[in-house]
């Protein structure tokens, strides 16, 4: 039995119709701040990421013209370090972890076939935090007080002596905000992901996608608690003269690099690992077949998370940290090349044996294969002590973390914005624009970042405002920037296709694709409660599969916001508890919490005394109102 | 060649030498960088042969895969059934993958090896400590009426070991040479070293590669390898003390340069100038370049630096001096006789 | 053949528990993820200590370690505390809201002692914050640690109003079950600190 909408019985209609009463949005200006649907806040969070993939591409855009030519004079020296500082930061903690964790907000409950996320409001607060931290930035940068030591800050050069005033202040707590927003989502999907999948999903049959963000979150949860230390502690030395860098009163400058790396190496993977996700969920859909490797897969993604913990200290080998550590990075660093490698042959077994069809989505993935390798590869290289000590802090280097996170990250990403459009919006993208977007990102990416390989061994480091002209490298750089303007280019078709196919785009229908995981099996855009009837699990493929969808789930209330819970390996049916409505709190919590972390940077006391309107906002977040408990306590099933 | 001509022919050979100066990984002058380049070359060759492999795996894949669309059925026969021969093949592509890492890394190993056992017998020591944003070095000598201070230019002997001690004055910097080796953060609080060797003579060209602030992009340093005579010769000037037989003009400038606030910030020997705050310029007019590789060292440059220095280098410390025309002649004089 | 879902079932879930105890629950979850982010916290900081005792001559720094007085018996309060701790987490299990009450309140005076030698122990440092980096380093654990006992503390002392105000339902329970399971981390984790501030600068 279908359920979209289309073909509902007329119990069901009337079932659907009271669901989206209860699960939809509150309306109006109070409604918009109050809402929770974890649709609605993942749209806003993608939209909100994406905007800040945009700003960071025009602070590189304006940093390649700086460059083109030698000895230019663009923008001076003070601009420029305040620009590649801005660059760095937005995209590594305003665009690429969260962006992948606004996706999965997003997906994973229609992965799972649940109705929500575990603790909606929650996942409304971390969104206005984010948003908050990543404003503050902003704001700073425009006022000519936006960060210059660079997007990883390294004392004593960030430290009070050499950076007075707020701007490294300003960075460093954005930092503490965009650390809490990552962190609470983390434990909001882990708790999703354990806890609310479909009876009969499993761990065995959850979708590699879901496995991938199960993964990244754990990650997160060991890797952020070490940036926070790291930029408390900076922030501390700044502001009320501790001395955890200072080597004059016993700290150490190198502390810094052990803890921002120790976090700082994991976020690559917190990006990197949720994209490896999507791959498989584009490559399984347009090869019209299963990924080949399920376990392989897995064990692969685990392994790489495991790994990503023992590299930190490749960042620091021209550092004096003894020679025989400096050995132990090298093996650890090669190694994590291999689980990559397998995923990427596990997919091309699939390709092989698939039946393919070239739609935009396929296309961004294909384009992983070839720059995230060439990336991957020069990640091999840099893993070698000796070849590290030249390009180290080189061109060679920004192309290759350019390669591994454009390749590995963007462009999966952007293969998932083609594919999941149609469910979001419940229209497709344009194929036409899509190809164009495609190919000259492709073609202007190449163009862009291969001459910075060559570039770093010829001698440029990298942070130069500018280089002289007797250096002979004006010419690649010019190229360079030509390869930027060409991603511009492409950029902008993708939002002149995203902004033409939200109206005029042609109507999906609920599985565009013949894709086979439970997301596509309803409506687009889905209802306010994903599913009319939420479906039982029969495999990892259950659109695909014969009983892969042998029942529904009845007999949870339509009129409040009940879902079911499951036991964590075998997902058999265990609790029916009610999420929280709508509210007001998360919102004006974030803004408590904002004045608190903002306020700290001008002075100690405001922990104190912003902590008075947090207690007061998270307490009345969570207080219970009267009528609703009533209502619950009269259905309610003790244990 | 006599007193006058001397200097000028060796700026022309540093002009020429610093009109296109040496400073790539890839062309490699000494013992250390040449390694490195080996194990460049090793990994290069490795890595293209397992990018055109994987390329051509899906390529052939792509290819060769008949074609469907979202209303071909999917086939879910591989859920129940094992496939063999995929499995054999991702299994063999993981076992090369795994094989030719390990070649790299007991490459890598075997190189860390010899780059650390580099012989160091009849070294030259020096000790380069960075500033934002150029570069102090004290050539020490077991005796120590032979030690001597220069700036941002430095002289080794081809063919024998350069022992560098790397520290840093304020924040991190780190010294980069690449014809000659990889680089070395100089950090404060602790000292590094750096060994290596010219095996060819030339000049080299090397910048600061960690970021430190405003000049981050303007902090580089020229290293002239020569024949060990010719080597002891430089450090031989170097060690002496400012000249004392000066025109009249010179001496002008001298008195210039001890009552403005040259004298504040600047070291020249044996004219009781002994400031530490800025470059030592005993030996400035035997310099190639100022302002840390920055500019040719000639008199329309030296008087644009000293009169407007936030013009060549900005956020520089140097503050602007402001003199009349007769003050910055004289004193440029003066600064010219300092070779 | 186009996929077919003949789902010829349904599952009819109307008689499961609207809430359950334990990892039943969700917030059981929301706290296991908490403890796994604070625990990690706590580790990195006991790690960056020793590391800045690494490269020290001297430890502590031109400083007497801390007076074992305050700490000592404040680490006994805090144990202690973990009796009526465990005393409301049973009564919650067991959906007695008269005991619940009572051993709330009990913890909420063991919350308001343990805090008032907090800040005792903060007097007897022998160091402060800004002297040299064993200082930062010992505040920093200090405050970690005085955060979780501060923001557990009013967790405590919200839950245990609204047991006596109302309005409660099943949920509630669970609520004070967790509220329990985060105590047990605050005191438990307070043990690796107690012995890094305290005892460690002495060996």
């Amino acid at each position: 039995m279908n359920t979209t909408t289309t073909r509902l019985t007329a119990d069901m209609q009337q079932s659907a119709a009271r669901l989206e009463q209860t699960w939809r949005d509150p309306p109006g200006i109070l409604g918009w701040f109050s809402a929770i649907n974890h649709k609605t806040i993942a749209v806003r969070f993608m939209l909100t990421t994406m905007g800040f993939f945009l700003a960071g591409g025009v602070l590189a855009l304006i940093m390649r013209l700086q460059l083109a030519r030698p000895e230019n004079h663009l923008v001076g020296p003070d601009f420029y370090n305040q620009l590649f500082t801005m660059h760095g930061t937005t995209m590594m903690f305003l665009f690429a972890v969260p962006v992948m964790q606004a996706v999965g907000s997003y997906l994973v409950p229609l992965m799972l076939g649940a109705r929500s996320l575990a603790f909606p409001r929650m996942n409304a607060f971390a969104y206005w935090i984010f948003l908050f931290g990543g404003l503050m930035l902003y704001v700073g940068f425009l006022l000519d007080i936006g960060p210059d030591a660079g997007w990883f800050a390294y004392v004593p050069l960030a430290g009070p002596d050499y950076s007075p005033g707020k701007r490294v202040d300003f960075w460093a707590q954005m930092i503490t905000f965009t650390e809490l927003s990552a962190l609470l989502e983390a434990i909001i999907l882990i708790t999703t992901i354990f806890k609310m999948r479909a009876p009969g999903m499993t761990l065995n049959r959850m979708p590699l996608y879901v496995w991938t963000m199960l993964v990244t979150s754990f990650m997160v949860l060991f890797a952020m608690p070490s940036v926070m230390l790291a930029s408390t502690a900076l922030i501390t030395d700044r502001l009320v003269g501790t001395h955890f860098y200072n080597p004059a009163e016993g700290g150490d400058a190198l502390l810094w690099q052990h803890l921002f790396w120790f976090f700082g190496h994991p976020e690559v993977y917190l990006i990197f690992i949720p994209p490896l996700g999507f791959m498989s969920s584009i490559i399984a859909t347009f090869s019209r077949r299963p990924i080949y490797g399920y376990a392989a897969m897995v064990l692969a993604v685990i392994a790489t998370a495991f790994l990503a913990f023992g590299l930190w200290v490749h960042h620091m080998y021209a550092t004096n940290v003894p020679e025989l550590g400096k050995s132990f990075f090298t093996a650890s660093s090669a190694m994590i090349a291999i689980p990559t490698a397998i995923q990427i042959f596990c997919w091309i077994a699939t390709l092989w044996t698939g039946k393919l069809s070239f739609r935009t989505p396929l296309l961004f993935a294909l384009g992983f294969f070839f720059i995230l390798t060439l990336g991957g590869l020069t990640g091999v290289m840099l893993a070698s002590v000796g070849l590290d000590l030249q390009v180290h802090d080189t061109f060679f280097v920004v192309a290759h973390l350019h390669y591994v996170l454009i390749g590995g990250a963007v462009f999966p990403l952007f293969g998932a914005f083609y594919y999941w459009f149609p469910k979001f919006t419940g229209r497709l993208m344009s194929e036409t624009l899509g190809r164009w977007n495609f190919w000259l990102f492709f073609i202007g990416f190449n163009v862009a970042f291969f001459p910075m390989h060559l570039l770093g061994l010829a001698g440029m480091p990298r942070r130069v405002w500018t280089y002289p002209a007797s250096m002979g490298w004006g010419d690649m750089n010019l190229t360079a920037t030509v390869g930027a303007a060409i991603i511009a280019v492409s950029v902008l078709l993708f939002i002149i296709n995203a902004l033409k196919s939200r109206r005029h785009g042609a109507p999906a229908g609920p599985n565009p694709w013949g894709a086979g995981t439970l997301e596509w099996g309803t409506d687009s855009p889905p209802p306010a409660g994903n599913f009319v009837a939420p479906p039982v699990c029969g495999g990892r493929y259950p659109l695909w599969e014969p009983d892969g969808v042998p029942a529904r789930v009845t007999g949870l209330d339509d009129d409040r916001r009940a879902i079911l819970t499951t036991t964590l390996m075998d997902a058999r049916p265990d609790l029916r508890p009610t999420m929280p409505s709508p509210s007001i709190w998360p919102f004006l919590s974030a803004i408590a919490v904002t004045v608190l972390f903002i306020g700290s940077i001008f002075t100690p006391w405001a922990v104190v005394w912003g902590a008075v309107p947090v207690a007061i906002g998270t307490t009345l977040w969570f207080w219970p109102n009267r009528k609703s408990t009533e209502r619950q306590v009269a259905r309610e099933v003790r244990p | 060649m006599t007193r006058t001509t001397a200097p000028l022919a060796l700026l022309f050979a540093a002009a020429g030498a610093y009109a296109e100066p040496a400073q790539s990984a890839l062309r490699p002058a000494g013992i250390q960088a040449e390694r490195i380049h080996d194990l460049w070359q090793l990994t290069l060759a490795i890595c293209a042969l397992v990018f055109a492999a994987v390329l051509a795996a899906l390529l052939a894949a792509l290819w060769r895969a008949p074609r469907g669309d979202a209303a071909t059925p999917a086939d879910v026969s591989p859920l129940s059934r094992p496939e063999p021969r995929l499995r054999r093949n991702v299994l063999l592509a993981v076992g090369a993958s795994v094989a030719l890492l390990f070649v790299l890394i007991v490459a890598d190993f075997q190189t860390d090896r010899l780059l650390n056992r580099m012989p160091l017998a009849d070294a030259v020591n020096i000790e380069v400590t960075a500033h934002q944003w150029w570069w102090e070095a004290r050539y020490d000598d077991p005796e120590p009426g032979r030690i001597f201070t220069t700036a941002n230019e430095l002289h080794i002997p081809v063919g024998r070991p350069v022992v560098l001690k790397l520290k840093s004055s304020d924040v991190i910097h780190t010294f980069w040479l690449p014809s000659l080796h990889g680089k070395k953060d100089m950090i404060p609080g602790r000292t590094a070293l750096l060994r290596l060797r010219a095996d060819q003579p030339g000049t080299y060209r090397g910048q600061c590669a960690e970021f430190c602030g405003f000049e981050h992009a303007l902090m580089a340093f020229l290293v002239t390898a020569e024949p060990n005579d010719r080597y002891e010769a430089w450090a031989d000037t170097q060690r002496r003390e400012a000249s004392n037989e000066l025109s009249a003009q010179e001496s002008r400038g001298r008195q210039v340069f001890m009552e403005r606030s040259c004298v504040m910030c600047h070291t020249i020997q044996g004219i009781g100038a002994n400031a530490t705050f800025g470059p030592d310029l005993t030996h400035l007019a035997g310099r190639a370049t100022l302002a840390s590789g920055v500019l040719p060292n000639n008199r329309e440059q030296l008087a644009a630096w000293i009169t407007k220095p936030q013009q060549q280098k900005p956020g520089t410390n140097m503050p602007s001096t402001a003199l009349s025309q007769e003050e910055l002649d004289a004193l440029l004089a003066y600064l010219g006789t300092l070779k | 053949m186009k996929p077919s879902m003949h789902e010829s079932g349904a599952l009819d879930v109307s008689a499961l528990p609207t809430f359950g105890f334990g990892h039943r629950s969700l917030m059981w979850w929301g706290t296991f993820g908490l403890m796994i982010i604070e625990g990690t916290v706590f580790a990195i900081t006991v790690a960056a200590y020793f590391y800045l005792r690494s490269h020290s001559a001297t430890w502590p720094m031109n400083a007497a370690p801390p007076d074992m007085f305050w700490g000592t018996l404040n680490t006994a309060v805090l144990l202690a505390s973990m009796l009526p701790n465990h005393l409301a987490k049973q009564a919650a299990e067991k959906l007695d809201l008269k005991k619940v009450r009572l051993w709330m309140v009990v913890c909420l005076a063991f919350s308001l002692l343990f805090l008032a030698i907090r800040v005792l122990e903060f007097t007897s440092l022998n160091t402060r914050w800004d002297s040299q980096a064993y200082g930062s380093v010992v505040w920093m654990l200090m405050a970690l640690h005085t955060t979780h006992l501060v923001t557990d503390a009013y967790d405590s002392a919200v839950l245990t109003v609204l047991m006596y105000t109302g309005p409660l339902e099943g949920k509630r329970y669970v609520d004070v079950s967790e509220n329990a399971m985060y105590w047990y981390f605050v005191v438990l984790s307070w043990l690796p600190i107690y012995a890094v501030v305290y005892w460690a600068p002495r060996y």
